[in-house]
Formats: C-alpha cells, sequence, structure tokens
C-alpha cells in the first residue's frame, strides 16, 4: 500500500484505542524481571560457552606477536581466536569499523582476541593472560589541531549535503551591524545504555541463529552477512527486548561478529556481551564537533546571514557528525553557509547517536541564537518567532506542508512562565541559589519508510501482528497493538504483537525516528488487509463495514444493519506498506484534515525546549530545576 | 579475575594469623572496592579471608564519652546510629554523601578507610602507573588530571584518596585501631593512616603486612555546628572535586579538613587559629604547598569559596 | 610536582609526560609487552586440569606451594523464599550466581563494577549491588530478587505502580530500579538518613528530593526518572 493521498476518513479517527493512555504490551514482563534480553536466553543453546574479548591495548599501531599458549591452556578453554584464526571479516555498510584488529590496530580497544571458555569467569581469566605485543605508531586524536587541514567531507549517504551556499553570505555578515561568532565544542559522547552489547550466537550447519541486541533487523542480517561473508538468508537475528539503543546498536558489531566467529571456532553455541569499560572505545560512540557559527541580524533581529561550519573526526571512510542538518532548515535568513569538514582521527568510530548532528547542531546554533539575541536587546522567544520560516530557507519555492513553530514556541513559553523570567543574568535568588532560565528552538526530520507487518485472526477473535519492528523503551509493541487493536475493532488484550525477529516481514527498525510512523503505517495497511478478507468471507462491503467491540465482548463487523461475529472467520494476511514523504509532502501543500493520527507523514516535528537551572554562586555547581518541551509533529 | 581460595575466620586474631599465613592472601569485609579492582586484576589476591564473621561490627560508647566503631559497621549503619547523628554530625553528612544506598549498605568502616583511588589511569591496565607498577610512570601527570590531587603529592603519583568517611574522621581526631598477627594491638591516630606517595605511591598506609583494623575510635563529642559540604560534577552519585568537613563553634573557631584534593585527608591544624578571619585566611595556608595542573588548578579557589560557603551557613 | 621533603622529578616521571605507557620497559622501545607472564604451575593446579584437547605448554616445576584448594566451592543461600544449593567457581559473583546459574535472569548485569545499580537485589532485606559481592560470602542469608517481589499474575504494589506511572522504557534498568525503591521506603522507615535530609536529628520523611536523592545509585539511561519518583510517591503515600 502506497501512502501518497491523503487518507481521509479511515478505523484510525475512532481514537478509542489509539491516542489513549494505555499500560505497556510488555508492562508486566519488565517490572516483574520476566522480559529476557539477549543474553539471557538460557534454553536456546544448551551447551553454550562463554566468550570475552580482549581490547587493543595501544591506541594505533599494529599487533606483532600474540602468545595465546598461556590462555588455551587455562582452565575452561575451549578456544581463543584473533584474526590468526577468525577468517575473513569483512566490513558492513553503515558502521566502517573493523571488528578485529587484524594485526593493524586503529583504536583503542579495538578487539584484539576473544576466549571461549566453559565459565564466564574462565574466560575472562584466561583473556589476561594472552600476551600481546605491538608496535605503536603515531596517531591523531586531537581534533582541533586538524582544524585548518581537515578537507570539506564528501556527501554520504545521510546528513545531506556538506557544503551549501545562498545568496552572498560573506558580504552580508561582514557588512552587518548586528553579529555573533562563536565556536562551540561538544566533547565525545557515548550512548552508554543500560544493556550491554550481547549475543548467543548458534551455528545449525552453515545456519546461524543469534539472539542478540539490535535496533535494525534488516541492516543486522545485511551486515552480518556480508562481515562473515554468508548470505543473508543464512542469518536470523533475533532482539525481542532491547536494554536501550540510541543508535548504538543501529547495526552489527562485534559482539555479534566476535560471538558468531567464536562459536565457529569452538563448534559450540557461544554468548558474548562487552564489558562495560571496554564498550566506550569498542562501539561506536557520538564524535567530538567544533563548531563556528556566526549569525547577523538588522537592528529590529531579522537575521540577515545565518552560517554553520562544523568539523569532526573519524576513521577512514567514517562519516561526518551532520550538524548543519538543522541548520539549513530552522530559521530564515536570505545569505547562508554551512560547511562540514571531516577529519581523520584514529579514535573509536563516530556514527549515529540520538539525533546524530541534530543534537550538538542545535545546541550550538540556539546558544548562537541566545547570544546575538542578548546583544540586540531582543527577547529570546520574540527572536525565534521573528525568524521562522514557513518555507524551505534555502528554496523559498518550497512551503513545508505545515510547520507551528511559532505556536510551539508561544504555547511553551506561556505554559513554562516565561514572562517571569528577568532577561538580565544574576538577578533572581533563592537562598545562595541564582535562577536562570532559558530555551532553545528545535527541528528534526521524521521520515517514514516502507514498513511491513503480517497480521492473523484465530478463531478465539485474538489478532496476531508480527514485524521484525524492535521496540528499544520506545514502545513499538504497544504502537502496533494499538493500530491493530483500532483497526480491527478488538480490545488491546485481544491483539499480540510480536517483533524484533528478522524472520518477520521487514521495517526500517529503530532508528532516525522512522520506527514508530512506519511499522503502525505497516500494521495499518496489513490490517486493511485483513479487514476486506474478513469482510468478503462475511459477505460483505469492506468499504460498509465497521469493525466494533460489542458489548458482549465480541467483536462485530457491522454493515447496515447487518452484522456478525468477526472471530467466525480467522484470516491471515501479510502487507506492505510504503510511505513516500520527501516528495508528497514538501513539494505539494497538503488538505488540512488529514487526520490527527496521520498515515500521511509530516516533515519534521518542530517545537521548543525550556528549562530553568539554578546555581549557587559560592560553589559553581548547576542544578536544573525544571524543563519541558513542546513539540508539533 | 585470578582464582583464589577463601575462608571465614571466626575470630580477629584467627583472620590476621590467616592472612599472615599465605603470601597474597587480603582480607574482604563488604568487598565493594576490593572485587571492582579484582575483576580488572589490579588486585591478585590468591586467598581471601572473609571477616563478617569475626564479631567486629558494633558501636559502642567507650570509657572517655567517645565512640568505639567496630571495623565491620556498614557505612549505612555508621551514619543511621543515633550518636553518629547528634554527637558526630560531620560524620553521618560525610559518609550519606557518598557512594550510593546500595554501597553504603555493604561497604564497612575499616574498608572505607583502606578504598583505593579512582585515578582513571590507576584504573586502566593499560596505562602507566606507579602506584600499579612501581617505576613504570606515571600517565596522569600530563594526562586528563581534572579530579586529581593538588597538593601533596610527588613526581611520581598525582592520585588522591576518594574516601568522605576519612576526611569526617580527620576532622574528628579519629584513631584507628588493629591487631597484628603475632596477636599484638595499637593504635594509629587518623593523621597516620594514610601515607602521601613520595616516591612509593604502592605503598598507601602505614599498616604492616596482615595487620587488622579492628575499629575506629572517636574522642569526646566536641560539640560545635558540623558540616560537610561536597562539590562534585553531579548533584549525586560522584566523587568529590573538592569537599569540607567542618566544626565550627559560636565564636567562630573550629577545625576543618579537605578531601577531594590530595592522597589524603587535607588538615592543617596550624591553619585553624585563623578561623575566626574567615575562609581565605585559612585556605591559603592550607593549600601554600598546593602544585596543582592546568586541569585542576581551579581546585583551590573552590577550597577557598566552599569553606567560605560553609562559614556563612554556620553564622547563620 | 613533588610534596615538600621528596625527592626532585624522577627522570622517567619526567618522560612518561609523554609516553602514555611503558610499563618499566625502555622508552624508545617499539615493541610493548602488554600482558603478564603466562602461568605457572601453582596457577594450573589452583584453577584447575588442563584440557586435553588443547595441549597446555608445560611451565617448569615450581617451588613447593600450599597443598591445591578445590576450584568449586558450596555454599547454600535462601533465593525467593526456595533455599538452593550450588557449587560454584569462588569468583562467581552473587549476580552471576543468579543469573547464570540459578537461571534468574530477572537481576540484570548493567556494569558489572557497582556504577549502575542494575544489579540491586535484597538480601536479607537490604539493598546491595550483587555484582560487587561474591556468591560464596552469603552463606546462609536470604536473598530477594525482582522474580521474588512479584509475578505477571501477583504484582507487588511497587512493581504496579511502576506499571502505572510507566516508570521505565527499555526495561533493563527497572528490576534493579524496583527493588531499590521497596528498600528505600524501608529504609526511610528504618530512620536512615541520607544526603537529602536536612535535619540529622529527626526521622526523614518520604519526600520527593529524599526518594530522588536515595535512587540515585540506579541509573536510567531512558530517562524514566520522573515517573519513577511518582511510582514511589504513590506507594509511599499509601503506605503513610
Amino acid at each position: 500500500m502506497k501512502f501518497d493521498t491523503p487518507a481521509g476518513q479511515n478505523p484510525i479517527d475512532r481514537m478509542t484505542v489509539v491516542g489513549q493512555p494505555v499500560d505497556r504490551f510488555e508492562a508486566k514482563l519488565k517490572t516483574t524481571g520476566t522480559a529476557t534480553y539477549a543474553y539471557e536466553y538460557h534454553d536456546v543453546a544448551p551447551n553454550v560457552a562463554y566468550g570475552y574479548v580482549l581490547g587493543a591495548a595501544i591506541a594505533k599501531g599494529r599487533i606483532t606477536a600474540i602468545d595465546s599458549r598461556g590462555a588455551e591452556a587455562a582452565p575452561g578453554v575451549l578456544a581463543v581466536v584473533t584474526y590468526r584464526n577468525a577468517g575473513p571479516l569483512g566490513v558492513g555498510r553503515f558502521y566502517v569499523q573493523r571488528m578485529l584488529a587484524a594485526p593493524e590496530v586503529d583504536h583503542y580497544h579495538q578487539p584484539v582476541a576473544v576466549v571461549v571458555a566453559e565459565t564466564f569467569e574462565q574466560a575472562r581469566a584466561a583473556a589476561s593472560l594472552i600476551r600481546v605485543s605491538y608496535a605503536r605508531s603515531e596517531g591523531r586524536f586531537d581534533l582541533a589541531a586538524q582544524m585548518d587541514s581537515a578537507p570539506v567531507a564528501p556527501q554520504g549517504e545521510f546528513g545531506g549535503p556538506t557544503e551549501t551556499h545562498v545568496g552572498n553570505f560573506e558580504r552580508a555578515f561582514d557588512t552587518a551591524e548586528f553579529k555573533i561568532d562563536g565556536t562551540y565544542i561538544v566533547p565525545d559522547q557515548a550512548h552508554a545504555m543500560m544493556e550491554p552489547h550481547a549475543t548467543i550466537a548458534r551455528w545449525d550447519g552453515d545456519q546461524l541463529t543469534c539472539w542478540t541486541s539490535i535496533q535494525q533487523m534488516n541492516w543486522g542480517i545485511r551486515d552480518l552477512g556480508i562481515i562473515l561473508g554468508i548470505p543473508r538468508e543464512k542469518v536470523r537475528l533475533i532482539s525481542p527486548f532491547i536494554g536501550g539503543g540510541f543508535g548504538g546498536k543501529g547495526t552489527v558489531q562485534c559482539d555479534l561478529v566476535l560471538a558468531a566467529v567464536a562459536a565457529r571456532a569452538a563448534r559450540r553455541p557461544v554468548k558474548l556481551a562487552l564489558q562495560r569499560p571496554i564498550m566506550f572505545n569498542t562501539t561506536i560512540h557520538r564524535p567530538k564537533t567544533i563548531q563556528r557559527i556566526r549569525l547577523a541580524a538588522t537592528r529590529d533581529g531579522k537575521l540577515t546571514a545565518v552560517g554553520h561550519e562544523s568539523w569532526s573526526g573519524n576513521l577512514a571512510r567514517g562519516r561526518t557528525e551532520p550538524t548543519t542538518l538543522s541548520t539549513r532548515s530552522l530559521y530564515a535568513g536570505p545569505n547562508r553557509l554551512t560547511r562540514v569538514r571531516l577529519a581523520t582521527l584514529d579514535l573509536a568510530e563516530g556514527n549515529a547517536m540520538r539525533a546524530p548532528g541534530e543534537a550538538p547542531g542545535l545546541m550550538a546554533l540556539e546558544v548562537a541564537m541566545d547570544e546575538l539575541a542578548e546583544k540586540l536587546g531582543v527577547d529570546p522567544v520574540e527572536f525565534r518567532i521573528l525568524n521562522d520560516s514557513q518555507v524551505d530557507p534555502e528554496r523559498p519555492d518550497r512551503p513545508f506542508s505545515s510547520r507551528p513553530f511559532v505556536e510551539c514556541l508561544r504555547a511553551g513559553a506561556e505554559r513554562f512562565g516565561w514572562g517571569a523570567r528577568n532577561p538580565k543574568p544574576g538577578q533572581l535568588r533563592d537562598g545562595h541559589w541564582l535562577i536562570g532560565m532559558g530555551m532553545a528552538g528545535a527541528i528534526r526530520g521524521a521520515p517514514i519508510s516502507k514498513a511491513g507487518a503480517r497480521i492473523r485472526l484465530d478463531r478465539q477473535g485474538v489478532v496476531t501482528v508480527e514485524t521484525d519492528m524492535t521496540d528499544i523503551g520506545t514502545g513499538s509493541y504497544t504502537v502496533v497493538q494499538q493500530t491493530a487493536a483500532e483497526m480491527m475493532g478488538v480490545p488491546l488484550d485481544k491483539v499480540v504483537a510480536r517483533l524484533g525477529d528478522s524472520s518477520l516481514p521487514e521495517t526500517p527498525g529503530s532508528g532516525g525516528q522512522q520506527g514508530a510512523p512506519s511499522v503502525a503505517a505497516g500494521v495499518y495497511a496489513a490490517c486493511v488487509k485483513l479487514r476486506e478478507a474478513v469482510t468478503q468471507r462475511l459477505g460483505f462491503n469492506a468499504a460498509d463495514a465497521e469493525f466494533a467491540a460489542a458489548r458482549f465482548v465480541r467483536v462485530i463487523v457491522a454493515c447496515r444493519s447487518r452484522w456478525r461475529p468477526m472471530a467466525a472467520t480467522s484470516s491471515s494476511r501479510t502487507a506492505w506498506s510504503s510511505a513516500i514523504w520527501r516528495g508528497a509532502s514538501r513539494s505539494r501543500p497538503l488538505a488540512r484534515t488529514t487526520p490527527r493520527w496521520a498515515c500521511m507523514p509530516s516533515p519534521a516535528k518542530s517545537g521548543c525546549v525550556a528549562c530553568s537551572q539554578h546555581v549557587p554562586p559560592a560553589a559553581s555547581s548547576i542544578r536544573r530545576r525544571r524543563a519541558a518541551r513542546l513539540s508539533a509533529a | 579475575m585470578r582464582a583464589f581460595t577463601y575462608e571465614r575466620p571466626k575470630s580477629p586474631a584467627e583472620a590476621a594469623a590467616a592472612v599472615e599465613r599465605r603470601p597474597g592472601a587480603k582480607f574482604i569485609a563488604g568487598g565493594t572496592n576490593l572485587l571492582d579492582l579484582m575483576k580488572l586484576e589490579i588486585e591478585t589476591p590468591t586467598h581471601l579471608v572473609d571477616l563478617q564473621d569475626v564479631g567486629l561490627d558494633r558501636i559502642e560508647d567507650t570509657a572517655e564519652g567517645g565512640l568505639r566503631i567496630g571495623t565491620l559497621v556498614t557505612n549505612t549503619q555508621l551514619a543511621a546510629h543515633p550518636r553518629v547523628r547528634r554527637d558526630y554530625g560531620v560524620l553521618a553528612r560525610a559518609i550519606v554523601a557518598g557512594a550510593s544506598g546500595q554501597l553504603r549498605n555493604k561497604a564497612t568502616t575499616g574498608g572505607n578507610l583502606l578504598q583505593r583511588t579512582r585515578c582513571p589511569y590507576f584504573y586502566d591496565t593499560n596505562q602507566a602507573c606507579n602506584k600499579r607498577t612501581p617505576g613504570s610512570g606515571c600517565a596522569a601527570i600530563g594526562g586528563y588530571s581534572r579530579q586529581l590531587a593538588v597538593i601533596g603529592a610527588s613526581a611520581g603519583c598525582i592520585a588522591t584518596n576518594p574516601s568522605d568517611m576519612a576526611v569526617a574522621l580527620r576532622v574528628l581526631d579519629a584513631t584507628v585501631e588493629t591487631v597484628r598477627p603475632d596477636g599484638t594491638a595499637r593504635t594509629i591516630p587518623i593523621a597516620d593512616l594514610h601515607r602521601l606517595p613520595g616516591t612509593t605511591p604502592q605503598i598507601e598506609t602505614t599498616l604492616e603486612p596482615g595487620e587488622l583494623i579492628t575499629a575506629v575510635t572517636l574522642p569526646r563529642p566536641i560539640g560545635g555546628r558540623h558540616f560537610y559540604q561536597k562539590v562534585r560534577d553531579r548533584a549525586s552519585y560522584a566523587f568529590a572535586l573538592v569537599s569540607v568537613a567542618a566544626v565550627i563553634h559560636e565564636n567562630g573557631s573550629g577545625r576543618v579538613a579537605i578531601g577531594g584534593v590530595a592522597p589524603k585527608p587535607w588538615r592543617v591544624e596550624a591553619a585553624e587559629a585563623d578561623m575566626p578571619k574567615g575562609a581565605k585566611a585559612v585556605a591559603d595556608q592550607l593549600m601554600a604547598a598546593a602544585r596543582p595542573t592546568d586541569d585542576n588548578a581551579f581546585k583551590l579557589p573552590l577550597v577557598e569559596r566552599t569553606l567560605a560557603l560553609v562559614m556563612t551557613q554556620a553564622r547563620g | 610536582m613533588s610534596s615538600t621533603g621528596s625527592e626532585p622529578a624522577s627522570p622517567r616521571a619526567a618522560r612518561a609526560l609523554h609516553e602514555p605507557s611503558s610499563h618499566g620497559k625502555e622508552r624508545n622501545a617499539t615493541v610493548t609487552e602488554c600482558k603478564s607472564p603466562g602461568i605457572t604451575r601453582r596457577d594450573l593446579l589452583v584453577t584447575g586440569a588442563v584440557p586435553p584437547v588443547l595441549s597446555a605448554m608445560r611451565a617448569p616445576a615450581a617451588k613447593a606451594e600450599a597443598p591445591s584448594p578445590a576450584t568449586t566451592m558450596r555454599v547454600a543461600f535462601v533465593v525467593n523464599g526456595t533455599p538452593r544449593e550450588l557449587d560454584l567457581d569462588p569468583r562467581t559473583t552473587l549476580l552471576d550466581a543468579l543469573r547464570e546459574h540459578l537461571r534468574l535472569t530477572g537481576t540484570k548485569k548493567g556494569c558489572d563494577h557497582g556504577q549502575c545499580g542494575a544489579c540491586t537485589v535484597l538480601v536479607d532485606g537490604v539493598r546491595i549491588n550483587s555484582c560487587l559481592t561474591l556468591a560464596v560470602m552469603h552463606e546462609g542469608d536470604t536473598v530477594t530478587t525482582i522474580e521474588g517481589l512479584g509475578t505477571p499474575e501477583n504484582l507487588h504494589p511497587m512493581q504496579a505502580a511502576f506499571i502505572k506511572h510507566d516508570g521505565y522504557q527499555c526495561g533493563y534498568c527497572t528490576p534493579g530500579q524496583i527493588c531499590s525503591a521497596v528498600a528505600v521506603l524501608d529504609e526511610l522507615k528504618a530512620g536512615v538518613p541520607s544526603h537529602a535530609t536536612g535535619d540529622l536529628s529527626a526521622a526523614a520523611e518520604a519526600t520527593h528530593m529524599e526518594m530522588r536523592e536515595r535512587m540515585s545509585g540506579n541509573i536510567c539511561r531512558c530517562g524514566a526518572y520522573s515517573n519513577i519518583a511518582e511510582a514511589m510517591a504513590e506507594v509511599a503515600r499509601s503506605r503513610a
């Protein structure tokens, strides 16, 4: 099903389940410790062995010798895998990191070996018996040192163009009366999700099944197949519960590869979890950025020049932190410059972490906006309102389909009590604490991608929805459950959602904020098909049918004056949906009558964030007192 | 974690003898520091002597009107004790300012005193550390030293002592009671328990091999208002950048010890005569010999400001 | 950097400024041995038999050592009301004894170093980090895990409150949060003070700030903190 026309009237409009507050589908499992995470499947591989990773002890260089005899001889040890016996390992399509130092060491704590033993304690102890000799080489770790030499980044698959020009930025900035030129540094950041990366890998012949913790199933089987050199059809990944991702488990990382390789070497299933101390350098992270924001405005607060330059670093072939994304669409200004430079750094790979580019980029932009507002003597909220844009700031011929940014700002300011703010710093006190209040604007793309779901109705009236979508704490189970319940007219407790298995219909998974709207669209599409099948079986006209939960806890399908119980037909349908958003919604204004729960995607979410902090002057600690966010989706 | 054997003796003498008997043996009480280090193979005992049954877990009044705290008393028990809260408030405040509820429930008095530094280079066994491997160098000097010592350090080590409780005990003039493997007992003033690193940062206390801390005693209460002001990057569950333990009397006199700045709680009794003159007078003397790094020089004004904050609270 | 009375900065320490890791070797060496020497015979004896499949590097015979200890120890404790007896490697933490040996996977390993609180369990009613204690240290103890607090069919009030207030997202910190939350209310009742307690001479109250402070040892990266606080407040009110 393609979503390229307004949805019109549809069953979701009833909003009896969708849009209502409900307990999560998996509420009782998570609060009683009975939701099972990757490392915890005790019944899938009765003779499982334990793997433990040894990370490189140097920051850059190469391994010159590995003596693993002591480890191999240690009690309980079944195998020690290094680049010498791991077999060839490729590189996935989204992350550029290599899963084993082979023998080049690309970054600190890059895996050097994995030990397999009968118990965790034995594997961990044996890892410290491996004697590794290294030759160090000079590394590049300092982003600031490369600001002059770092080239403009090549455009990648994500993040948009790395250099854009509109009008004449330099002239507009040079000649402006009011301007700001600030440099903002955001340090390297780690996802640090609560569940460490973990995998149980089991080979059955040449079929590989892994219980793991991964956000995007389709990329997972693609990348694991590439890395191991096996067809993706031979790989099945299972992640029904994920203990946090934030982008840090987007696709395959070393736990998954090394568990599979170790299982192959030891000829036993292997379970492996990364130990927390090495996770920070073994897995991907948000790389440090240095950003230069130059803004210029007229005396009455209209931006005339918007310039955003950014530096980040990465391993060779790694991507940028695309900080200029939001700047290109948030505020109006006729003269614009963005430029992203990419240095080569010998640090752990930088890749997607919660709002990649947008989080550090918006921070820098918004601080600069605040600083310019102060120079202008304009209220920060009014300054944003003055510079709102209802069209694409780079291409004014393209209007947003809707962009209630100003409404967010006004409503947020009012609800937060912005009127009570004293714009002069250091004036408001509470005991020995100084109180301050600030705000920021925000914008983020919310794409929708093709997503599939399979839906089945049984004779007990239970609707089972299956999809490879994942739930990383985001509520995917409940979104799927609510969507199906509303569409099929069944109570919530009659919907079972099965997620997180690569053998189920494909979705984009959890990433880029696209998961919920995409899978909801897919489930919607599957339900439409199921409704058709049901009504057909009952002899109704699908277009006139209404599925509703009757008083006697039986779902009825009603058509005019006739009705039949739905459970009399048990049926199964798989349907795919695809949603095209960029073309449709950005180039043509859409009807305002689309229902609130939109099958029609919106191109962006905009909003604002406000918070108040307090600081005691003597001791210089900062505490956040209140924070609020208002978003329009 | 290397393999070890384990036993649970029934008396302090048995415990001390057990450790002396086996080279590589260590006492374990709560284990919250030792096990952390054993997982990283920074500590590699071959034998663990578990103290939980040796009967040193009581808090009792002393004949002098003070308090004797058994070494196995947990941090939670100590902070919650009515006499500690009433008469030695700085100690209760210091304890609850440290760690987390879970850790305080398990960590013991003796273990807290003996906990090792959290210097990130000490913890990363790939880095040079004279404390872990004497003679290998100190990667913290010239490295990331924001949390590390500004005073009392040496050319070989700039690690800090992380204990909050120890700073309070220092300001209270506590005494450490021990028993040695030969059965003899002795007392060590708290000021003399921890050593400065000098050229041997791997030797952290004046305890002899196999010597077991059995109790910490506090002198009779000295009255005054008690404060433990801890400045850290987070509102809770983080080590001190700077902390001030202070007892201040109505006339402005008192005593003060500083945490987070040195390899041991930092107190200069001679400076305390100037307490009525204010924070700067005292802080200047306290930190006169300070040799900070670029990363941690901020601790010097922070000491003064934190002390000033405490003194303001004492007056108010 | 030297304290009074110590010798001047040593050349080695000065060089350490530029050489992050030398492990006692010559500064100019390009080869750095990074791990300790191979095992001794004593280690082999202590840690158990060598599997015949992998030929061992036979270390030279060492001098006479103490008698080789057993490689596992028996320990018995009560878990969620049921007596359990295990034969364990002494290195096994209580956390791994629960997760790997008793297959009670509700308690989570988030960091294994006592920094996150996901492993919080109750031992004799007291909350501790089960990753920083050895199973063998708990002979005769009573352990309560999240599974022992309540089940999907029979929820503990704190579990029900967490559901009602949506006090979780990914769920990985949740068992530790709930065990901790239950213990926090008990600690408040028992008069244990906290950093947030204003008057040490009075009993602490179950205020918002008190509960936040006492829960600071349980990290939630999904940021469910405010909902967790509300869940706890509701249970605290219902017990007041």
